[in-house]
């Protein structure tokens, strides 16, 4: 009965993440093309700009050329949020990684569908991206776990100190693969939100109406789960430290627009390269450093 | 208002224009103009598009493809003609291979003419554009209920 | 008792009368009774031991002795004729060994050597008799139609082989079921050979010459790994006077420095019938047979016979370092490397035989382990495991058959060329291996056990070996995914026991992964206690009951979701240049028509096989040289 009664737990925190999410992950989206705009020069869009955006979309007449990546959406959009339920819920991280790596599958399947030549590059690299960054999550989900002694998340509220105290190079090596998990610049090879790249626009170039608005949802979603990870860190049995854990989250957002704003895109080799190699180091020096110290 | 007019995304096409124009609709979306301010962003796939921003004339080779991209738009959706070719073929109007402006080719909303049109021009064009977007929504909306 | 005689006497009987019989639908009738008797049997033993710990059956026989001593050295001499017919010195050599050391063994030491306990069922051997049982039998059902398709396209006139062809199969599933019930070590040798001998003919069944090359590698490879076995056999008699594999297990508890050097043959035996590096070139090359044969060595019997040994030792592994380390490091290593050599293949059966080898490289490491965790993670995987790929497997023949191709790229659009059959191939997939199905959980296993017992390097090739293993799935189901225009159907000729075989794997597959709770209660759990005593800590039953909501969720989305929807199709974008939608053509820029292609990323540069293979050959060699050396010498100093 324990079972099921955690696993309703879960699937409260899944429905709560799945309201909630997308409203906050809505305004960080908006407060993201602000500041954008803002460091190069621009006013930029009103803060619930995406929200409109979505709207619009979803109003949009409905035409596919496959029929069915919309279904394949629709799973992406669910396991995403399962994957930020099991996480709030304080559930198991590893469980929560895998998801959302699933939920990547899904969206890859939903590009692939469409046998659109662009869509199927885009789709082609989206793969290659998820290969570059799933050893850093792997690992980090490791440190996390040799440094908190489980893979529950709520394991961080018993802790006398944050688990960043030893797992700092872990921590490196998560926020440089973060760049590639938010499709941020200079890791957004396979669909760039700006226009006229040489994929056009890569997995959703095939996408429109409401197919499209369920991408744009999901990456809201991914980017709340995901900044909730780095939060993961810096929280410990002080209540207050949750105060701290938010604020570092929106600086660590903070870094990252700064650096999808001052780098362009590199070839994959160079994406594939240097995140296993960090992958390698980082992960790999606090792996030890957990285990001998 | 519907949601349709807070964020027209575009998409521009050059069908054969001297490029003049074509530097113009950039400079709108860049930083002295920026018409992100409106929730305009340049698309490059017209499956994501509202509004067709055409340049240039239509002639024998484009013709296709202009249409091509117009269908491929979804529904609700807006053609603008920026600058005086597009409008009416310009000053290459009598050329042996042009057909004319773009209405020529699909159903023009919005003529912007000049050459090269001003970004002014372009803002205030997108701008009518989405009027006539935002009753296209509507009577979207009401086929879908009707249907 | 009965029962598990039946089983292993019922597929012999089976097996000589399908070599008998000429008539097709005869044989067709044959093989459908056994098949369902056998899996029925199976089922029925899991449900007479349900939740029972170890338990023995006194049955031992002299004449039993003396027929499986005399089987293993009737195999010797089959080789051996093999050998000298196609002029294989290597063979030949070893099979005399083997053949001498075979007779040294029953006259010397085998009289006065008796196992009172000769046959036994736990719940790992149920589990294993189930797999053979259900899985196994339906590779068989689903031969019938194949092996109707292979004879049709052989030239008029040849000889048909056909009967062989079944009897070998069957034999195949008896010979597993001895392996399993076997407490006595002759007999399981017995089985163990048998097992060779059956994938040498089935390797070779085609003839041709890369089949007979093949064959004779399997053969090779598995009679060193049969010779270790042979050894381990020797070191037991003489220094443990014992022949009877529970009293191995116990004894080896209790002196670890006596057993060292036989449970590294065991273990080298171990892993040259699950195909590890260096070893792993065999299972490779069984993909020249005919594709109901790959299915049965790769998923169900064969290198299945290995990770169960390696399983059943797993307890002597948390105290005899040295082939704890062998075993572990050679399943690393191939698992990664495997997994990172599947990237640059474009045939499907290599693939798949890339995953399976890199897949049992995670049993075998887990086995190698030998925690409580590490074990429950590595059963699960071999049932997950056993499920798919034969799945896959099938798929793969049947399209290989349909669309005249094994290679991935011609698997293009097949998910509207032969609707069904993709989705099935889809399940496949995906329960090999992503969340929420069974990998998922037997990986994070596998991570608790390899971190809690400082096994680092482990943990570095999981995760690496992880991401390409997303790698290679990803992109071969978004071939699989595409959608393009009104494609012929071409899946209306597939015979029905194809089907129904399919259908079976796709079934045993979804319920695995659905019922993942069940099962880890009522079959992996209980073993786990009756093995070490207690559980291992932190296997989460309400994440299990997760991912059996999420399974169920996605196996309903593959199979009854993915229809074409009352969407308006839209053409696709090429630039504002298409000419036709459906065949992706575009006017290029000489205005001459062309078609759009995408090819899959393959990654040649990074991940070729040229690249790896020696590394990990020669890797993992010098860690089993090590192994044995280490546990050579060191006993004595102890």
């Amino acid at each position: 009965m324990f079972a099921l009664g955690n696993l309703l737990l879960v699937i409260v925190a899944t429905v709560l993440f799945a309201v909630l999410a997308p409203i906050a992950g809505c305004l960080l989206a908006g407060l993201d093309r602000i500041i954008s705009a803002r460091m190069q020069g621009r006013v930029g869009p009103p803060l619930l700009q995406p929200y409109y955006d979505v709207r619009k979309l979803l109003a949009k007449e409905d035409v596919s050329v496959s029929g069915v990546d919309g279904v394949y959406m629709t799973c992406a959009l669910v396991f995403t949020a399962f994957a930020g339920g099991i996480f709030f819920a304080g559930d198991n991280l590893l469980m929560s990684a895998f998801i959302i790596t699933m939920a990547s599958l899904f969206f890859i399947m939903a590009a692939y569908s469409s046998r659109s030549p662009f869509a199927e590059l885009g789709a082609g690299r989206e793969t290659l991206q998820v290969m570059a960054y799933e050893p850093m999550v792997l690992l980090m989900a490791v440190c996390f776990f040799m440094a908190a002694h489980t893979f529950m998340v709520d394991g961080v509220l018993d802790l006398e100190r944050p688990i960043i105290a030893t797992t700092l190079p872990a921590f490196l090596g998560f926020l440089f693969i973060l760049t590639i998990k938010l499709r941020k610049s200079p890791f957004d090879i396979a669909m760039s939100h700006h226009a006229h790249q040489e994929i056009v626009r890569g997995t959703i170039t095939e996408m429109s109406g409401r197919t499209l608005a369920k991408v744009e949802v999901m990456h809201w979603c991914e980017n709340i789960l995901f900044l909730g990870w780095v939060a993961m860190f810096f929280v410990w049995s002080n209540p207050a430290s949750i105060v701290l854990a938010v604020i570092v989250a929106l600086a660590i957002w903070f870094l990252e627009i700064f650096i999808d704003n001052n780098f362009a895109r590199v070839k994959w080799q160079t994406m594939l390269n240097s995140s296993w190699l960090v992958a390698l180091v980082f992960g790999g020096v606090n792996v030890i450093f957990l285990a001998f110290v | 208002m519907g949601y349709s007019s807070k964020s027209p995304w575009v998409i521009h096409y050059d069908a054969s224009s001297c490029n003049g124009c074509d530097i113009e609709v950039l400079a709108a979306l860049c930083p002295g103009f920026d018409v992100e301010r409106f929730g305009i962003i340049n698309t490059g796939d017209p499956k994501h598009a509202d509004i067709f921003l055409v340049t240039g004339s239509v002639n024998e080779r484009n013709i296709d493809i202009i249409k091509q991209i117009y269908d491929q738009m979804v529904e609700p959706k807006v053609v603008v003609a920026c600058g005086i070719c597009a409008c009416s073929g310009g000053i290459f109007h009598d050329c042996y291979n042009v057909i004319g402006g773009v209405d020529k080719a699909i159903p023009v909303d919005v003529y912007a003419p000049g050459c090269a049109v001003r970004p002014e021009a372009i803002i205030d064009a997108v701008v009518q554009g989405i009027a006539v977007l935002d009753q296209k929504a509507e009577a979207l909306k009401a086929m879908k209920k009707g249907a | 008792m009965e029962l598990l005689l039946f089983l292993i006497v019922f597929p012999l009987v089976a097996a000589a009368v399908l070599l008998a019989v000429r008539d097709d639908r005869a044989r067709d009738a044959i093989v459908w009774a056994t098949a369902a008797i056998v899996a029925v049997a199976s089922i029925v033993l899991a449900v007479r031991f349900f939740g029972q710990g170890w338990t023995g059956f006194a049955f031992s026989s002299a004449i039993v002795d003396t027929i499986a001593i005399a089987v293993g050295a009737l195999i010797a001499i089959v080789v051996m004729v093999y050998g000298v017919k196609y002029r294989n010195v290597a063979a030949i050599v070893l099979a005399a060994v083997q053949l001498v050391s075979d007779l040294i063994f029953e006259f010397a030491f085998a009289h006065q050597m008796e196992v009172p306990v000769g046959l036994y069922v736990d719940q790992l051997s149920v589990i294993m008799a189930l797999i053979i049982g259900i899985i196994g039998s339906g590779i068989c059902v689903y031969a019938m139609g194949y092996m109707k398709d292979y004879q049709a396209h052989r030239p008029e006139g040849e000889k048909d082989r056909r009967p062989a062809f079944f009897a070998l199969m069957v034999l195949f599933l008896s010979a597993m079921f001895v392996i399993v019930f076997s407490n006595n070590l002759v007999w399981m040798f017995t089985g163990w050979e048998v097992t060779t001998l059956c994938s040498f003919l089935l390797i070779g069944f085609t003839r041709t010459d890369e089949a007979i090359r093949n064959a004779f590698r399997q053969i090779i490879m598995n009679m060193i790994g049969g010779l270790g076995f042979l050894a381990a056999m020797y070191f037991s008699v003489i220094w443990l006077n014992t022949m009877s594999l529970s009293e191995f297990i116990l004894f080896g508890l209790r002196h670890p420095e006596l057993i060292a050097l036989p449970l590294c043959a065991l273990s080298l035996a171990g892993i040259t019938k699950a195909a590890q590096m260096p070893f792993h070139t065999w299972l490779l090359g069984a993909m020249v047979a005919p594709t109901p044969t790959s299915a049965l060595l790769h998923s169900s019997t064969m290198v299945k016979a290995g990770v169960f040994l390696l399983i059943k030792l797993a307890p002597l592994y948390t105290i005899c370092f040295a082939a704890s380390q062998m075993v572990i490091l050679v399943g690393g290593i191939t698992f990664m490397l495997c997994s990172f050599m599947a990237i640059s293949q474009t045939n499907a059966k290599r693939v798949l035989a890339y995953s399976t080898i890199a897949n049992l490289g995670l049993i075998v490491a887990c086995a190698g382990v030998g925690t409580p965790e590490a074990i429950w993670a590595a059963v699960l995987l071999m049932v997950f495991h056993a499920a798919a790929k034969s799945l896959l497997f099938l798929c793969v023949g049947t399209a290989e058959h349909h669309i005249g191709s094994r290679d991935i790229e011609s698997m293009d659009l097949l998910f509207e060329r032969m609707p069904r059959l993709a989705r099935l191939m889809m399940v496949g997939i995906m329960g090999m291996f992503i969340a929420p199905f069974g990998m998922l959980i037997a990986k994070w296993a596998t991570l608790v056990s390899f971190v809690e017992n400082g096994q680092l390097v482990l943990v570095m090739l999981l995760a690496f070996g992880s991401a390409a293993t997303f790698m290679f799935w990803a992109k071969w189901l978004g071939k699989l995914a595409g959608i393009a225009g009104q494609q012929e159907d071409v899946e209306l000729s597939v015979h029905r026991s194809e089907w129904a075989s399919m259908g079976l794997m796709a079934f045993v597959a979804v319920a695995a992964c659905v019922l993942l709770p069940l099962l880890s209660n009522a079959l992996i759990e209980p073993y786990i206690v009756s093995v070490y005593g207690q559980l291992g800590r932190d296997i989460p039953l309400d994440d299990l009951w997760l991912s059996a909501v999420l399974a169920l969720f996605t196996a309903a989305v593959f199979i009854g979701g993915l229809r074409p929807s009352k969407q308006k199709q839209g053409p696709v974008y090429l630039s504002g240049v298409t000419v036709d939608s459906g065949e992706r053509v575009y006017r290029n820029s000489l205005s001459n028509d062309e078609k759009a292609t995408a090819r899959n990323l393959y990654l040649a540069a990074y991940f070729s096989e040229g690249r790896f293979k020696p590394v990990g050959e020669v890797l993992c060699a010098a860690v089993i040289v090590f192994a044995f050396v280490a546990s050579g010498i060191v006993p004595p100093v102890l």
